[in-house]
């Protein structure tokens, strides 16, 4: 019918309330209809990653202890969802972060130290984005969802197969922003997922607070795409569903949703109060499926890894926090007139005046 | 002028294959205004295309395909509807280049019919540059002319800084004898639209055209006017108005927003820091009502028009006689 509108398009299945599960939390497999774990060799790499990762976020909560740091959101707790996802992209792909995904930029091969330049305070983001392939790591929520779906729609008509992860969470999901991008990656048949840990608070608001729908991941059948639930702590669940998707996605199937269930065992930040909000008992639930322990206790059961290897992650745990520690220690001196560069490709007159106004309050004039 | 922006758009998305244009309604309809007219058909939905119904989303995409090497220019169909987007203009268009300490910068061009005068409803007649020229990295400029409109759209798509390109909707219409192609003066100098020796009248965008016939007016009445076009709002070129300024001793700002807090305070201030000694009267302001923009059947009482010009220009004398007076 020509003049009515032919509703052609396939209805994507509805994602399981179930969370896919590969690894159990003590350490044993979890036998999944559509999904199979990755090789032993890609899980070693998942746990290295996800033992760098927790060390790196010990190092920089410590740091904001000290005061080196202006403020730290840790992802304690949520490594594999991070780790887990990002492992899963080419090298070619991008990866969007927010305020909480150091780890998953570790992972995904920005310098450590670069990484901490937003909250270090010395400028707004501290990496080239061009040579990681990783957008700059965004504060206002969900807003950089949509500079996925423009980069990637950018990269395909240049010829190029460029998927994109962009990591949000619970809380970001209610933004309008995060429509939008949904409902444009649905419609221009962009190759991004939506990764979305849910980590069970938005600050200090909860997550029944925020969305009435049965799972974040169903929000994804309304735009036309599809929607996948996994355990978040679960790192070969993550890494095997996220790539899945990431193949569906390249293979012209469409965006995808991927809600991760996780939870953030530590603070919104280090300035933040969880005792007003939430019970220790809620955080001790969630300690016991810790996703270290588990890939640990998998990898031990089938000898992918022994003491000496999982002694070998630790110390590169440690020598990537020893080589934060020691690189962030000199107090860098900031350039002031660095301030009057890069707002427009060329410095205006106007701005021009205040350099130099600047220049004269610095030399005492 | 809306011929020239289509003209403009035709001739960048010819030269430059990295150049799209995409929106609402732009595509196979030509905008509602018409200014993309013809870009789908000759060039095909890859070039110009309609996008969905969403400002954020349509400037959020923008942002992530000028980081990836594509010169993006959208429509924001009116003025009051970009409100959507302002995070996205603000947060990430304008700061990008200063975030990432120039590893990317983001050539997106911003149109924006803008202003009243058309009989439009409400939300369809804001005059919105002062939300954009308060926010350092983003040019905001505003042809007053056709052949302004055609040479500036260019230069805006060329230049590597995001612009907010407004469109003075209600001078769409206005004829110029002018051969396209044209290249006007670089977008960031104002111009001397009309030269003259007692008063500066400068003003931009919808206002250039009502400044010139209040000088031509006041020409009859023995008053020689300066008029100058302001072109591109932020970063602001101080040269030439100052220069204007002091030739003159007198100036009145034109605009149609609202005059408080306004884009003509700034320039004011900025007039009275850098021509104190040359002015011999108060800089002054003519602007709209301090109001939410009208219903069209009295949006002529908000509008600055000739004669709410000529009454400043008026009381300018009055002042500098006052001035004179106390000496
Ligand atoms: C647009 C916007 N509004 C408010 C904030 C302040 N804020 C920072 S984090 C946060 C909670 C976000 O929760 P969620 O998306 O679940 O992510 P999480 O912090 O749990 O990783 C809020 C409200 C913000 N960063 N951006």
């Amino acid at each position: 019918m020509k003049y009515t509108d032919e509703r052609s398009r396939p209805v994507p299945p509805l994602p399981s309330q179930e969370p896919v599960r590969l690894v159990d939390r003590h350490g044993r497999r979890h036998e999944h209809s559509s999904f199979t774990a990755p090789d032993p060799a890609v899980l070693a790499e998942l746990h290295r990653a996800m033992v760098i990762g927790r060390r790196f976020n010990q190092q920089a909560s410590t740091l904001a202890r000290q005061g080196r740091l202006a403020v730290y959101p840790s992802s304690m707790g949520q490594e594999a969802s991070q780790v887990g996802g990002v492992l899963a992209l080419s090298e070619r792909d991008w990866l969007f972060p927010s305020y909480r995904d150091s780890v998953a930029m570790v992972t995904h091969g920005v310098d450590p130290v670069e990484t901490l330049t937003l909250f270090r305070g010395d400028w707004h983001s501290g990496y080239n984005p061009h040579r990681y392939r990783c957008a700059p790591q965004c504060t206002p929520l969900a807003t950089n969802a949509s500079h996925a779906v423009g980069l990637t729609y950018a990269a395909r008509r240049k010829g190029r197969d460029v998927a994109a992860l962009v990591l949000m969470g619970d809380g970001a999901t209610s933004e309008g922003d995060a429509h939008e991008a949904y409902n444009f990656a649905a419609v221009w048949n962009t190759p991004v997922v939506f990764l979305i840990q849910n980590n069970h608070w938005a600050i200090s608001v909860p997550v029944h607070r925020q969305s009435a729908a049965p799972t974040l991941a169903h929000k994804a059948v309304g735009y036309g795409m599809r929607g996948y639930n996994v355990d978040g702590n679960d790192a070969a669940a993550v890494h095997a569903v996220v790539k899945h998707a990431l193949a569906e996605a390249r293979d012209g199937g469409g965006p995808a949703i991927v809600e991760a269930l996780t939870y953030r065992i530590d603070p919104h930040t280090n300035s933040d109060a969880p005792q007003r909000y939430r019970d220790a008992a809620e955080v001790e639930y969630w300690a016991e499926r810790d996703p270290l322990a588990r890939m640990e206790a998998l990898l031990r059961n089938e000898q992918v890894v022994d003491d000496g290897l999982l002694e070998i992650y630790e110390r590169d745990g440690e020598k990537v926090a020893t080589a934060v520690r020691e690189r962030m220690a000199g107090e860098d001196k900031l350039d002031p007139g660095s301030l009057f560069t890069d707002v427009y490709a060329a410095v205006p007159p106007a701005l021009e005046q205040q350099r130099r106004g600047l220049a004269e309050e610095l030399k005492g004039v | 002028m809306g011929a020239a922006l289509n003209r403009a758009l035709h001739d960048a998305v010819a030269e430059d294959p990295d150049v799209v244009v995409y929106g609402e309604d732009v595509g196979p309809l030509g905008g509602v205004f018409r200014v993309t007219d013809g870009l789908t058909s000759t060039f095909g939905e890859e070039r110009c295309f309609d996008s969905p119904l969403a400002e954020s989303g349509i400037v959020g995409t923008a942002i992530g395909m000028a980081m990836y090497g594509l010169r993006p220019v959208v429509e924001m169909q009116f003025d009051a509807f970009a409100y959507p987007a302002f995070e996205q203009v603000v947060s990430h268009l304008a700061k990008m280049r200063n975030r990432t300490r120039g590893a990317v910068t983001l050539p997106v061009v911003i149109r924006v019919p803008y202003g009243g005068g058309i009989g439009g409803v409400e939300h369809h007649s804001d005059s919105s540059e002062a939300y954009y020229t308060h926010t350092p990295g983003l040019r905001v400029v505003t042809p007053g002319t056709p052949a302004d409109a055609y040479s500036m759209l260019r230069e805006a798509i060329a230049v590597d800084d995001p612009v907010v390109f407004l469109e003075p909707k209600r001078r769409y219409w206005s004829r110029q004898a002018v051969n396209l192609p044209v290249r006007t003066e670089p977008m960031e100098r104002s111009v001397v639209r009309r030269p003259g020796t007692d008063v500066t009248l400068i003003a931009y965008g919808p206002m250039v055209e009502t400044a010139l016939e209040a000088a031509e007016q006041a020409a009859s009445e023995g008053r020689d006017i300066e008029v100058v076009d302001l072109r591109q709002l932020a970063p602001f070129d101080d040269a030439a108005v100052a220069a204007s300024v002091r030739r003159t001793g007198r100036a009145v700002v034109v605009h149609e927003a609202s005059v408080f807090g306004g884009y003509g305070a700034e320039v004011a201030a900025r007039l009275t820091e850098q021509c104190f000694h040359y002015l011999e009267a108060p800089v002054l302001r003519v602007g709209g009502l301090d109001i939410p923009y009208p219903p069209p059947k009295l949006e002529e009482h908000h509008l600055p028009g000739v004669d709410r010009i000529l009454a400043a220009v008026d009381r300018l004398q009055w002042e500098s006689e006052w001035v004179e007076g106390r000496e």
